[in-house]
């Protein structure tokens, strides 16, 4: 697929020796895998040559921040690093709280260049980061599903996770977040988990253990492997599969990769507190009391075994139930029954919606709609299926692993979009296996049935379960459909009479083995179709592919671009922003923003903000809300008891932006109203609708954030039109009296005030309220009057 | 990290001359006055003031207030550093002078003083207001005291007040008393309750009462009582200072020489009170007292003398600052038990009260809260009649570095035990178990 050369190469050795032939294959699927490498890197760089080679979006940038820092001051100070920018007034323990394995990663690869005198910066490292894991990453796939169908799945799996546009979403260049060596991790480390599995080696089991040790420090979704790992052994113990190696590839991964995960300051004594762990635990126990009950009864007679049974059981029952019972009821006590936020809403999808508005306002971790999963995996939505079934013929323990991981991610991916991610790789694998079971039929039916072939070669086909002949089999069958269908019709008629008159005596030649896959044999045009259809179908995907990766997911957003009618335009505000804001201000001065912004705005304006995207302290984040929808006195008191200096707003009104703050500006009401209750959501909203029209409420049309969006817009086009709310806006005249504008960008996507100093000095009463005034302290004096000795 | 805390520092140093930008910040007092007139009869009539002026050192221009020249200001710099209205009916200042152009110039922290009178015009009202008085709006109402009247030799309309309701301040007034009662003949003005920048410094009695004096009363006057101020002074946040009254005779030199006999008492003062009080007043206003300056902001551990970048929990520092109180030549050592440093994150963790050694160096020491984040080092002084200082130096508090944690705690002691003595049966179970057959 991957290399046409190879493979017409490939075609006349089919004849030649079996080692011979193994040892050609083994050298070409190093060279397809070495160019599935190149493939996976590659359909990566479009964000680079479409715009430029920077870090993109909102986490990145956090992460580039920490790589630049650890380049800068090493490891220990990385660890140590309290960070004094950011959650100001509060700083934040950078190194207890990041998982730093992809930090460390990066700075690694930066040191080794270096160290090798290849200047690199730690941007250009960063941005490449991505596109060489999500290379790992498919030679993982590779590994892992040859450990499970063979290397032909295992080819087809990984080229096909090589351009799974979900896995690309997340790691195109300068995509330098933790998923994209995370992946990396977590199929690396089901690769040992099966590997050891299928081995029984003590050596893949350490090895598993360090795999699960570099996946801990990456992401924080290691919690899915400490929890699919345990459901597939008590699945095996369940289904009677316990053998020694599935005791090997638990037993050690739970003791040491407990122990390696507590290492990592970010987990901590998480990894024995919390209840995402607990399943490990107690299948270790389960799979130990197995394993002695596999032991007990190796030793006693089946007689003495019953017995004792009957004996334990009665006993570990009533011991069990007051254990759990008191397990139940500590439990019980916490509120939140010891599970994180996060980890419940994915327990139970309503969770955070309900209780968490923080969690619930991230866009990625909403409820994917239908259409992305055809966006995201494709056509594998149609394979996966078909993958499952062939998972199950056989059914070993590797295959149900498969079934079960596919089956698991499938649940999560539904509950958050960015778990999506999650299921991509299941998705590749099976897949994988599905479509090279297909090519395998398929091609095995055409051969059988074609006139030119050998008997015995078909029959050594048929054999070998080696990776290689299935890797030249998935070659091959690229090539012949064409031959065959150009010359078909000419044979045709032959072709059935010779099998006719060859099917008695092979019947008598050929081992028995042979004959049933004669029986399984499909016939000539069915097969010549269905092959046909499937590169067909794989083409498909290809293209999506390639236009995903091209167009859907290679914007960096930071930078925008738009085509219209007058061509490409370009929308840099928000580095121009940012830029402002590092050359204009003090070093030290405060910048307030929805939290959204607040990676960009330390990393590239170097400046101190109140609140970022590791949203830790939720009363933090609600004073700024709080803020945002206050009337501007109110407002103002806020920043300046936060000492905050210049507040930045990010409107799309002018441009049509849709992701600008009025858009995201009920989650502030929404967050800010659950810490501080003035701040009720219905006052924004009219009769249960948010609009910013005149027939907002006075409340909406007051705060803070709507006149900081809304300043001035009346001057761009006299109507005050907004083209992301596709109305005009309902007050558009007025003046702000405690902020000032200092800097509008070119596309007015960003703004920026000042906070005004407070007033020198204090009026007397102003002029208007003068009469008032005086007439109500007249009303006021008639009551002194009484005192007053002259009347 | 190191360059970070020198601009922060260098920050802070110029703090102060931010908040006095219109003097030196090394020496306040100002030197150069406008005093616009309605007409040059008042530089002789007034002249006893003027001259104490000069003799003070200030470099007086008279100018009349509808002068086409005047400027206060010339590209952009300011000529004078004080401005002195005498010109209470000026409907229009001639030049470049307007309502705003006075109030950037006190904005830009130069000081004022206004005297209004009875007729004052909208704009002299204008500006009074926008310094925080209000002056009775009925333009022909004139303050009327039935009971505290200055004895004269006409009976009049008792709207010469002699009045001695003075405020307590020894720092804005001089430490030594007034004893003669203050004449006054003017207009009354009111606070704003709410306003804490201005200050009544001489007020009328409570049998007080702002009036037309030729005409009968018909309804009950707005401003009554010691409600009524007679003269005011604002300091606004940047430390500029306002003088404002409703009288310009009070400064004449008729006043300044008359005897007074406050009704109802016997004695009979040989001079009024005028001339002591409007000069002491003057120096208060022309920043020749109460102007306090903070230099030499220093922390640092105890034990050491460099200050660090950060602190760590629990850390023991020090913290000192130098204040300086300038006498109108020189900078003097404050001297005050009141001054007081907060450690600050959002609220004060630390309060302490600094002690001083009689030479202006303010010090404490005191242990880091044990909570991490950025605090600020802040004195707030704000004392009556002094400049208000607000220092704030910000620091970062860190948490202890990983190694920096206590290695064996001894309670611990049973949890090592069970851990070696674990392994230890652990290796003597295999050893048994592998080898014992």
């Amino acid at each position: 697929m991957a290399a046409p050369e190879t493979s017409t190469a490939a075609v006349p050795t089919l004849h030649t020796n079996n080692t011979v032939r193994n040892a050609f294959g083994g050298v070409l699927s190093f060279f397809i895998l070495l160019l599935i490498g190149v493939l996976a890197f590659s359909i990566r760089l479009f964000s680079v040559i479409k715009y430029e080679s920077v870090i993109h979006e909102f986490d990145p940038y956090f992460n580039y921040r920490v790589t630049q820092f650890l380049t800068k001051k090493g490891i220990y100070d990385f660890w140590n690093w309290f960070d004094d920018r950011t959650w100001y007034p509060l700083g934040r323990v950078i190194g207890g709280t990041v998982y730093p394995g992809l930090t460390l990663t990066a700075g690694t690869i930066w040191w080794l260049l270096n160290s090798l005198n290849i200047p690199l910066s730690v941007e250009t490292v960063c941005v490449f980061t991505a596109p060489i894991f999500s290379a790992f990453a498919s030679w993982a796939t590779y590994l892992l599903t040859k450990e499970v169908k063979g290397a032909g799945a295992g080819l087809t799996a990984a080229v096909l996770l090589a351009m799974v546009p979900s896995y690309i979403s997340r790691s195109v260049a300068g995509s330098y977040d933790n998923e994209a060596v995370a992946i990396f991790a977590l199929i690396f480390t089901f690769y040992l988990y099966i590997k050891t599995l299928n081995t029984g080696s003590l050596f893949y089991a350490t090895l598993n253990s360090i795999a699960y040790f570099y996946m801990v420090c990456s992401w924080g979704g290691y919690t899915f492997i400490i929890n699919l790992i345990p459901m597939h052994v008590l699945l095996c113990i369940v289904t009677g599969r316990y053998s020694s190696r599935l005791y090997i590839a638990y037993a050690p991964l739970v003791v040491l990769g407990t122990l390696l995960a507590a290492l990592v300051p970010v987990v901590g004594f998480n990894a024995v507190m919390t209840s995402e762990h607990f399943a490990s635990f107690l299948v270790f126990i389960i799979i130990h009391v197995v394993a002695f009950v596999y032991y007990i009864k190796g030793i006693l007679s089946p007689k003495m075994f019953k017995v004792a049974v009957t004996l334990v059981v009665s006993v570990g029952l009533a011991v069990c139930c007051a254990v759990i019972a008191v397990l139940i009821a500590l439990v019980a006590s916490s509120p939140t029954k010891g599970w994180s936020g996060r980890s419940l809403s994915l327990l139970d999808p309503t969770y955070a919606s309900k209780y968490i508005p923080i969690i619930a306002s991230v866009s990625e971790h909403q409820p994917p709609t239908w259409p992305s999963y055809f966006m995201d995996i494709n056509v594998l939505a149609f394979l996966v299926p078909a993958g499952i079934i062939a998972c199950f013929l056989p059914l070993t323990d590797a295959s149900s692993f498969v079934v079960l991981y596919i089956a698991t991610s499938v649940y999560f991916s539904g509950v958050m979009v960015r778990l999506m991610l999650v299921l991509a790789p299941a998705a590749c694998i099976t897949s994988g296996i599905a479509l090279s079971e297909a090519f395998d039929a398929l091609t095995g039916s055409i051969k059988f049935q074609l006139p030119g072939v050998s008997t015995d070669a078909e029959v050594d086909a048929g054999e070998t379960s080696s990776d290689t002949t299935e890797a030249q089999n998935d070659e091959v069958k690229a090539e012949k459909p064409e031959e065959t269908s150009k010359d078909r019709r000419s044979k045709k008629s032959k072709k059935k009479e010779r099998e006719h008159v060859e099917r008695p005596s092979a019947k008598a030649k050929v081992k028995t083995k042979a004959e049933k896959k004669r029986l399984l044999a499909l016939p000539l045009e069915a097969s010549a179709v269905s092959l046909l259809l499937l590169i067909v179908l794989g083409a498909f995907y290809v293209v999506h592919c390639v236009w995903a990766a091209a167009e859907a997911y290679s914007a960096p957003s930071i930078v925008l671009t738009s085509r219209s009618r007058d061509g490409l335009h370009v929308f840099d505000d928000f580095r121009e922003a940012y830029s402002w804001l590092r050359h204009n201000t003090d070093v030290d001065d405060k910048v307030a923003s929805w939290w959204d912004y607040g990676y960009q705005t330390t990393a590239m304006a170097n400046r101190t903000v109140i609140v970022d995207n590791n949203t830790w302290n939720n009363t933090h984040i609600a004073t700024v809300g709080t803020a945002m929808s206050s009337p501007e006195k109110a407002a103002w008191e806020i920043f300046h008891s936060l000492d905050v200096k210049y507040v930045l707003v990010v409107f799309g009104g002018l441009v049509g932006y849709p992701s600008d703050d009025i858009n995201k500006f009920l989650w502030m009401v929404r967050i800010g109203g659950g810490v501080f209750p003035h701040i009720k959501e219905p006052d924004y909203l009219r009769d249960g609708q948010y609009r910013i029209d005149s027939q907002a409420t006075p409340t909406m049309l007051n705060c803070l954030m709507y006149k900081l969006s809304y300043y001035r817009f009346v001057e761009t086009d006299g109507k005050a039109y907004d083209k992301v709310r596709r109305t005009e806006i309902g007050k558009k005249y007025f003046k702000l009296t405690h902020f000032e504008e200092v800097f509008t960008t070119h596309h007015w996507m960003v703004r920026i005030y000042k906070l005004k100093a407070p007033k020198n000095r204090i009026r007397g009463k102003t002029k208007k309220s003068k009469s008032k005034t005086s007439s109500s302290s007249s009303s006021k004096t008639s009551g002194t009057k009484k005192k007053n000795p002259w009347h | 990290m190191g360059k970070l805390w020198v601009i922060s520092i260098a920050s802070i140093s110029i703090l102060l001359p931010f908040l006095c930008n219109a003097f030196s910040p090394e020496s306040p007092t100002d030197r150069r006055l406008l005093v616009l007139l309605d007409d040059f009869a008042i530089k002789s009539s007034h002249s006893i003031y003027f001259n104490s002026l000069k003799s003070r050192g200030f470099d007086l221009e008279f100018k009349l207030a509808d002068d086409p020249k005047i400027a206060l200001q010339r590209y952009g710099q300011y000529l004078y550093d004080a401005l002195i209205l005498f010109c209470p009916s000026v409907e229009r200042f001639g030049g470049s002078i307007d309502y705003a152009a006075i109030i950037d110039f006190v904005d830009s922290g130069h000081d004022l003083i206004i005297a209004a009178d009875s007729n004052a015009s909208d704009l002299i009202r204008e500006v009074g207001n926008e310094s925080g008085v209000e002056f009775d709006e009925d333009p022909s109402a004139m303050v009327i005291d039935h009971i505290s009247y200055a004895v004269s030799e006409t009976e009049g309309d008792h709207t010469l007040i002699a009045s001695d309701d003075l405020i307590k301040s020894d720092v804005i007034l001089g430490s030594k008393r007034i004893a003669a009662p203050i004449l006054f003949r003017g207009i009354g003005h009111s606070l704003n309750p709410a306003n804490n920048l201005v200050l009544k410094v001489l007020s009328a009695s409570p049998s007080a009462y702002s009036a037309n004096p030729k005409s009968k009363l018909s309804t009950p006057p707005t401003l009554i009582g010691s409600a009524i101020s007679l003269v005011s002074i604002v300091q606004a946040r940047n430390n500029a200072r306002i003088l404002i009254t409703g009288t310009l005779s009070m400064f004449s030199n008729r006043f300044f020489r008359s005897g007074v006999q406050k009704a109802g008492s016997h004695t009979k003062h040989e001079k009024s009170g005028n001339e002591q009080f409007l000069t002491e007043i003057s120096k208060w206003v022309f920043h020749e007292r109460c102007h306090l300056k903070a230099v030499n902001v220093k922390h640092h551990k105890v034990g050491e003398t460099d200050e660090p970048a950060l602190y760590r929990i629990n850390d023991e520092l020090e913290y000192s600052v130098e204040i300086f109180e300038w006498s109108g030549t020189s900078w003097e050592p404050y001297v005050a038990n009141d001054v007081q440093v907060q450690f600050y994150m959002m609220s004060p963790y630390v309060l302490k009260t600094m002690s001083h050694d009689k030479k202006g160096l303010y010090s404490t020491s005191f242990k880091v809260p044990d909570v991490y984040g950025v605090f600020q080092f802040k004195v707030e002084y704000q004392k009556l009649g002094y400049t208000s200082l607000s220092l704030s130096k910000q620091i970062p508090v860190r948490p202890y570095r990983h190694n920096e944690y206590e290695r064996f705690i001894p309670a611990a002691y049973p949890y090592y035990g069970a851990a070696f003595s674990m392994m230890a049966g652990f290796f003597i179970f295999s050893f048994v178990h592998l080898y014992s057959k």
